[in-house]
């Protein structure tokens, strides 16, 4: 892909970021971090493919492997955490 | 050419996915529905990477390395306390910014891999230089995300000492060692197919590794919620490198999103203590600190708890201010507890919370969330310090600083300027605490000393409790 193009993306992501994160609550700011942990575990897209893309046994392979089990971490942890947390956040709601 | 547009397409849908789901996150009633639609976005993601790749040789692999994953973090998600939050974001940041070094070097090594097999023959494959530097910083930036996330995690889970280490010629150090990086991937990335290009790549990693380390050695630990912060933002910066590194739009997008989240945290938190970033990362706060400890008037007057509860009988507004002292000491649900007795027998109960209260952004608000304390009850600290003069008790629950009048006071005190909780304007403030000594900080506390202040000494849910047999009685 076009680097320019990337970077376009990358400007315009990180202008939107600002803005949405900006309205986060403090109540809320927990969730906001062990949430964001899950998306940063974004990696393991790049973590599929260097396992995939490279034959077995090599050392590229084992290092996607390798990352593949970390961003597998951050995403499930990640996610199933925040959602624990906001759930006990939620039953305020029925009081 | 088809199927790359489609399986952009789709990693265009996934974003979509992420930025709903922050954007529901600015709710407390559609947060929980904005984490599940992020994680449809995730789950977009994966499923498109499998489907447009040949599976086949590497199935195994993919299935057992999200298996174990799976299994660390269901397991890590449901076993975690609150209280120990810090300690698992903080450990969430050093696996996200391990991962984005990985797949870094693993598309360096793929080259590497080539070369060697095509030894001998004319072409094989090779980086270009825009490649290059987007490896080196997805290295660069997820190797000191890695350590110094450890660090920080040991720092936070009490296995190293919380006070900030400091040794001569230490920011020398951080500069040489930092320069040395950025010289290495300079010269990588201008030549990355060189004949150095393997040695200069293992010197920044190894380098990046270090530097994480002595650069959160000496920051305290009461400054814990900005590194988590900040390194929550490099794990983010480092998977949108990763993003420049395999040319992926939905790496960038969602790196982006979360590295701005962590920037925003960290100036929220900078802010809050009235420091700059700059100050709090290599200042070695707190560890030079204590010389303001002498000059105190008066003394610590302590209380029993008897006598605290015919106060709190008699009070008819309270104002519980919790600090990390109350996680410690698993003391929520008590608080909790004692505050509704309060409502009942006819006083305003509020909670007021301070943007640097415990170890990381809004860690307060989780564990009272916890103990199912209302909603509308949290206040924040600039609503209730306009009207702090008017409450008959203050409690204070094992916070610090938070509540040390130096800090608008003394300008020779270290954390002179930072804005604080103002309970020693309540008629009364009672400081529950563990003993005489001074807080994570280091920090001698004048509040302790004032006319209105009393101390309730021993384990602050004990201490609690206490109080709410009485009540009972």
């Amino acid at each position: 892909m076009d680097i320019i193009l990337l970077l376009f993306i990358f400007t315009l992501a990180a202008f939107l970021g600002t803005e949405l994160i900006a309205k986060v609550p403090s109540q809320l700011h927990t969730p906001l971090m062990s949430g964001s942990n899950a998306i940063s575990g974004i990696t393991i897209v790049g973590a599929l493919l260097a396992t995939m893309q490279n034959p077995d046994g090599t050392l590229a392979m084992i290092l996607g492997f390798a990352a593949l089990i970390m961003a597998t971490i951050n995403v499930v942890g990640g996610y199933l955490v925040t959602d624990r947390m906001l759930g006990m956040f939620k039953k305020k709601g029925g009081k | 050419m088809d199927t790359s547009i489609l399986i952009n397409f789709f990693y265009i849908v996934s974003a979509i996915f992420f930025i709903y789901g922050i954007k529901m996150l600015g709710s407390a009633a559609t947060a929980r529905k904005g984490n599940r639609v992020s994680a449809i976005g995730m789950l977009i993601a994966v499923v498109v990477t499998l489907i447009d790749r040949e599976v086949f040789d590497s199935w195994i692999w993919i299935v057992t390395g999200i298996g174990i994953g799976s299994v660390i973090g269901i397991v890590a998600a449901k076993k975690v306390e609150m209280t120990s939050m810090p300690e698992l974001v903080a450990l969430f940041n050093g696996f996200g910014g391990l991962a984005s070094l990985f797949v870094g070097w693993a598309e360096f090594q793929k080259v590497v891999d080539s070369k060697a097999e095509a030894l001998g023959a004319l072409s094989f494959a090779s980086l270009d230089n825009f490649t290059a530097s987007a490896i080196f910083l997805a290295v660069f930036i997820g190797g000191i995300t890695f350590t110094g996330s450890v660090y920080a995690w040991g720092k936070l889970s009490g296995k190293i000492s919380g006070q900030a280490k400091v040794f001569g010629g230490q920011k020398a150090f951080n500069l040489i060692i930092t320069l040395g990086i950025l010289v290495a991937g300079i010269l990588y990335a201008a030549a990355p197919n060189g004949d150095y290009a393997f040695a200069l790549f293992i010197a920044f990693v190894v380098l990046s590794l270090i530097l994480g380390i002595f650069g959160v050695m000496p920051i305290g630990g009461g400054d814990m919620p900005v590194v988590i912060s900040l390194l929550n933002s490099c794990s983010g910066l480092a998977a949108c490198a990763a993003g420049f590194v395999i040319q992926n739009n939905v790496l960038i997008v969602a790196g982006c999103l979360v590295g701005a989240s962590g920037l925003i945290l960290t100036i929220i938190m900078c802010k809050a203590m009235n420091r700059t970033l700059a100050n709090v990362l290599f200042s070695g706060f707190g560890a030079t600190a204590q010389s303001t400890g002498g000059k105190q008037e008066g003394e610590m007057k302590a209380i029993s708890g008897e006598d605290a509860y015919y106060v709190l009988e008699a009070a008819s507004s309270v104002v519980f201010v919790p600090g990390y002292g109350m996680a410690v000491a698993q003391a929520q649900h008590a608080v909790k507890e004692l505050g509704e007795i309060l409502e009942e027998n006819g006083a305003e109960v509020r909670y007021a919370i301070h943007p640097v209260a415990g170890r990381m952004p809004g860690h307060m608000n989780v564990l009272l969330a916890e103990a199912d304390v209302p909603y509308e009850q949290l206040s924040e600290m600039d609503d209730v310090n306009p009207i702090m003069s008017t409450v008959d008790v203050a409690i204070v629950i094992g916070a610090n600083d938070v509540v040390n009048p130096a800090a608008g006071e003394d300008p020779s005190s270290p954390i002179y300027g930072m804005p604080i909780i103002k309970v020693f304007e309540a008629k009364t403030v009672f400081a529950l605490k563990r003993g005489q000594g001074a807080g994570f900080s280091g920090l001698v506390n004048q509040l302790f000393f004032r006319e209105n202040t009393r101390m309730l000494y021993g384990d602050a849910k004990a201490t609690v409790t206490d109080l709410v047999a009485q009540f009972k009685e």
